[in-house]
């Protein structure tokens, strides 16, 4: 790892203006991605603002229609959050999947969703839920927030303060981890919401990252139902092929895991 | 450079060391904790699981700014004195290591694993959330063996107190 200088603020204002003094800062959540990267040198801040211990940053809130969860909280948090397995629980199982138990004490959905990998979890649910992700600056819609791979449309210093969540109807999440890592080889991400609408988020499948699955959210629109897909084929144009798994693969893996997700929705 | 303050295995440390520093190279290269190793150094093997704040973690992904002000648990500040933690007792009576390299850290996570389950400990629950520990000897099914009666043994002394 190359030098760095290490800040610890105590308030997303006075991150803010230590990211502006860097000529190369980066901000720090749980440090799960950045560290191993700078670890490995690829990525070489000047300073690095951990938001981690930030308390306006920590901790979750539930209310009769959205679940609320502040950048830095941790995996671990949500996942054995009793308001949380409540309210969204494909939400809280999301979480409780990430990764292994010591990375989900220290990772953050902040985190997470900042750095966008095409194969993380928490993006499957942002997007498909239709969450709003809140920043020191403005809310951004999540349909508006992806941009591909390790893109998002935060402006360079930019701090996610939380992330909104719509309670839905019935939502579930299933994913195929890959066997080593625990990362999606494919995550699909089921919702009905509360006005009927279907919307189908798939990780872990796409060359761009995360992405809504149309032909999926039209056959469960018209029956939700796990059966509703056995007719759906899912074309693999723009999905990744690597040495996990091939494009086709991963496009029937979407339409299976979709399947799983919806019975496990109920 | 920076001066960093915990408290590791009970006492008070203070220790002047670069930035980029990570917890497990402050344990073993400036305080001479040895027992907690560096495997895979990703985050991915869990040989360097330590508890900071009572929750077990990785200390080769953390680094020492993140651990100020924290209280840190290793491998050497588990035991009373001579008389084992009852985790070590059990890796020892059911012979849960080979080669060793992966032992700390297996006892470090398995204690936090047992702090979370507490009486409602099965072989598969042990077996999944032992997926961040890997033991390249293949030694599982002594070692989850071990965790299991560890779960036993601190139930019992959790009740004595």
């Amino acid at each position: 790892m190359y030098a760095t200088t290490y800040h610890r603020p105590s308030s997303v204002d006075e991150a803010a203006a230590l990211f502006t003094k860097g000529s190369e800062a980066k901000y720090l959540a749980g440090g799960h991605t950045l560290i191993p990267v700078m670890k490995q040198r690829l990525a070489s801040p000047s300073d690095v603002i951990d938001l981690g211990k930030i308390k306006d940053l920590i901790g979750l809130e539930v209310s009769a229609d959205t679940v609320t969860i502040k950048t830095a909280t941790t995996h671990h948090d949500v996942a054995a959050s009793g308001p949380v397995q409540r309210a969204i629980p494909a939400l809280a199982h999301l979480a409780s999947m990430i990764g292994d138990p010591a990375v989900r004490y220290r990772g953050t959905i902040g985190g997470s969703i900042a750095n966008n990998d095409p194969a993380a979890d928490y993006p499957a649910a942002v997007l498909a839920l239709g969450a709003t992700i809140r920043t020191n600056k403005r809310s951004i819609a999540a349909d508006d927030f992806f941009k591909g791979l390790f893109s998002t449309a935060l402006a360079d210093g930019e701090i996610i303060t939380q992330v909104a969540f719509p309670i839905p109807a019935k939502a579930g999440y299933s994913k195929f981890p890959h066997p080593a890592s625990r990362f999606a080889l494919t995550g699909v991400f089921v919702v009905k919401t509360k006005s009927g609408d279907v919307r189908v988020a798939a990780t872990g499948a796409s060359q761009n990252g995360v992405m809504r699955i149309a032909a999926i959210e039209a056959a469960l629109k018209a029956n939700w139902s796990p059966g509703a897909l056995d007719s759906v084929t899912i074309p693999d144009k723009g999905l990744m092929s690597d040495i996990h798994g091939s494009s086709d693969y991963r496009a029937n893996l979407i339409k299976v895991m979709a399947q799983r997700a919806v019975a496990a929705a109920g | 450079m920076s001066t960093v303050k915990l408290t590791v295995n009970g006492k008070a440390v203070s220790a002047d060391v670069e930035d980029r520093t990570l917890l497990v190279n402050l344990l073993r290269d400036h305080l001479n904790l040895t027992g907690t190793h560096v495997g895979c150094d990703t985050s991915q093997c869990g040989a360097c699981v330590v508890h900071i704040d009572g929750r077990a973690v990785k200390s080769c992904t953390v680094l020492v700014g993140q651990a100020d002000g924290s209280n840190v648990t290793t491998i050497e500040g588990i035991s009373k004195g001579d008389e084992l933690h009852p985790m070590q007792a059990a890796f020892r009576d059911n012979h849960g290591l080979q080669c060793g390299y992966c032992t700390p850290g297996m006892i470090m996570s398995a204690i936090d694993i047992v702090n979370r389950y507490g009486g409602k400990l099965d072989e598969d629950t042990v077996r999944h959330e032992l997926e961040g520990n890997i033991c390249r000897c293949t030694g599982y099914h002594n070692i989850v063996k071990s965790v299991l009666d560890a779960a036993g043994r601190m139930r019992v002394s959790q009740a004595a107190e």
